[in-house]
């Protein structure tokens, strides 16, 4: 066991850079520590300066994605010594604006979230009087996985297609909907169809399937979009046949 | 979603990179997937070698021995070669993605990946099966 490791953390100070540069800090290793933990590390001991997010550190909240050697992970839940004998490099997320160091700005991410209603959308609500919307745990089981996400992000770092094309709504968000379409207590599938049947939508997609392979709750994005796109083309192909029946 | 679609405010102090044209070579995942859309174009030349062969067949025995002849030369035979494991890479890549976008449930369960793949397979083989079957009858 090496007694210390590098730490080589992409910095971008706007008043001062043009674009981000590396630093790298030499600091102690141990098993125990992940990359979250070596960052404050440095706010504490070494560079007062570095700007990074974070808050629950126990995976729940999502806030300190970031890139670890070029994959987006959660540093909360990132060990060190996965990635002996160093250096470590930590990058800010992939495909959004460098705000400062490694903390990115979500503004895009939380604008296409509130299109796609995550909600749970009622006819006609009942009067609170009448109780709760009843569940069988099988109709729980149906989107429980999708509704696993905490927004971490790093399944639209992971995403080539949102690189390229920055209008595409993107995978949370549109596991997130699928979340609500498939909740038993929902009845608003047809004003999310709108939004996710559009050009910026589930079609935009090519199945690179990297989110689903870097979210950490083990959501599966990719599956959610594709499950939709079977549910968008036959809703097409019932308009098509039944143009009275369809909506 | 409008016809415009809405982008991040400028900001003149946030840096944004530029998406490199080379990002399919950052990992290997990228790279199987640029591949995987790839192998559209040897699906479609099979597509028009099929088609010449049934303009050949139409236009009689003489046409049809000059089109499997012309199969037989080096280039077509090298050409031939690498659209079959471009298009054994696409029907494989895709026949493991199929539980994704396929999710059937049985008395409320989940049917197994492993089970949607597996039928996926046994269909293919049982179709191939019978096309070489009618192939090779005579």
């Amino acid at each position: 066991m090496p007694s210390t490791v590098e730490l080589t953390v992409a910095r971008y100070r706007p008043e001062k850079e043009s674009e981000p540069t590396f630093q790298t800090y030499e600091i102690p290793f141990r098993k125990d520590w992940v990359v979250l933990d070596a960052l404050n590390h440095v706010k504490d001991s070494l560079d007062g300066s570095l700007s990074f997010r974070w808050s629950c550190r126990m995976g729940v909240c999502g806030s300190c994605g970031m890139k670890v050697n070029g994959t987006p992970k959660l540093t909360c839940a990132t060990f060190l010594s996965d990635y002996l004998p160093g250096p470590v490099r930590v990058e800010a997320l992939d495909y959004f604006p460098v705000v400062r160091d490694l903390v990115v700005d979500l503004t895009d991410f939380m604008r296409k979230l509130k299109q796609v209603k995550p909600w749970i959308i009622r006819k006609e609500e009942k009067p609170p009087g009448e109780g709760e919307y009843l569940q069988t745990p099988d109709q729980l089981d149906v989107y429980k996985q999708f509704s696993m996400c905490i927004n971490c992000m790093l399944c639209y770092s992971a995403c080539p297609i949102y690189g390229l094309e920055p209008s595409f709504i993107g995978p949370a968000a549109i596991a997130l909907a699928q979340r609500y379409n498939m909740d038993s207590r929902d009845q608003g599938a047809a004003e999310r169809l709108k939004i996710l049947s559009e050009h910026d939508g589930i079609w935009q997609c090519t199945f690179v399937g990297e989110c689903t392979k870097v979210c950490p709750k083990h959501v599966d994005p990719a599956a959610a979009i594709q499950q939709y796109k079977l549910t968008g083309a036959t809703h097409w192909v019932k308009s098509l046949l039944l143009p009275w029946g369809a909506r | 979603m409008s016809a415009e679609p809405h982008y991040t405010l400028y900001h003149p102090r946030w840096y944004r990179r530029r998406v490199s044209v080379w990002w399919w070579l950052q990992n290997r995942s990228y790279t199987g997937f640029v591949l995987r859309e790839l192998t559209s174009v040897f699906v479609a030349f099979f597509a028009v070698v099929y088609l010449w062969q049934l303009r050949a067949l139409a236009q009689g025995p003489e046409a049809y021995g000059q089109f499997l002849a012309r199969l037989k030369t080096p280039l077509l035979l090298a050409l031939d070669t690498v659209a079959f494991l471009f298009v054994l890479f696409h029907a494989i890549t895709w026949f493991n993605l199929a539980p994704k976008a396929m999710v059937v449930r049985l008395r409320g369960k989940r049917v197994p990946d492993w089970v949607i793949v597996g039928l996926n397979y046994a269909a293919w083989l049982v179709l191939s099966g019978a096309v070489a079957f009618v192939l090779l009858r005579g």
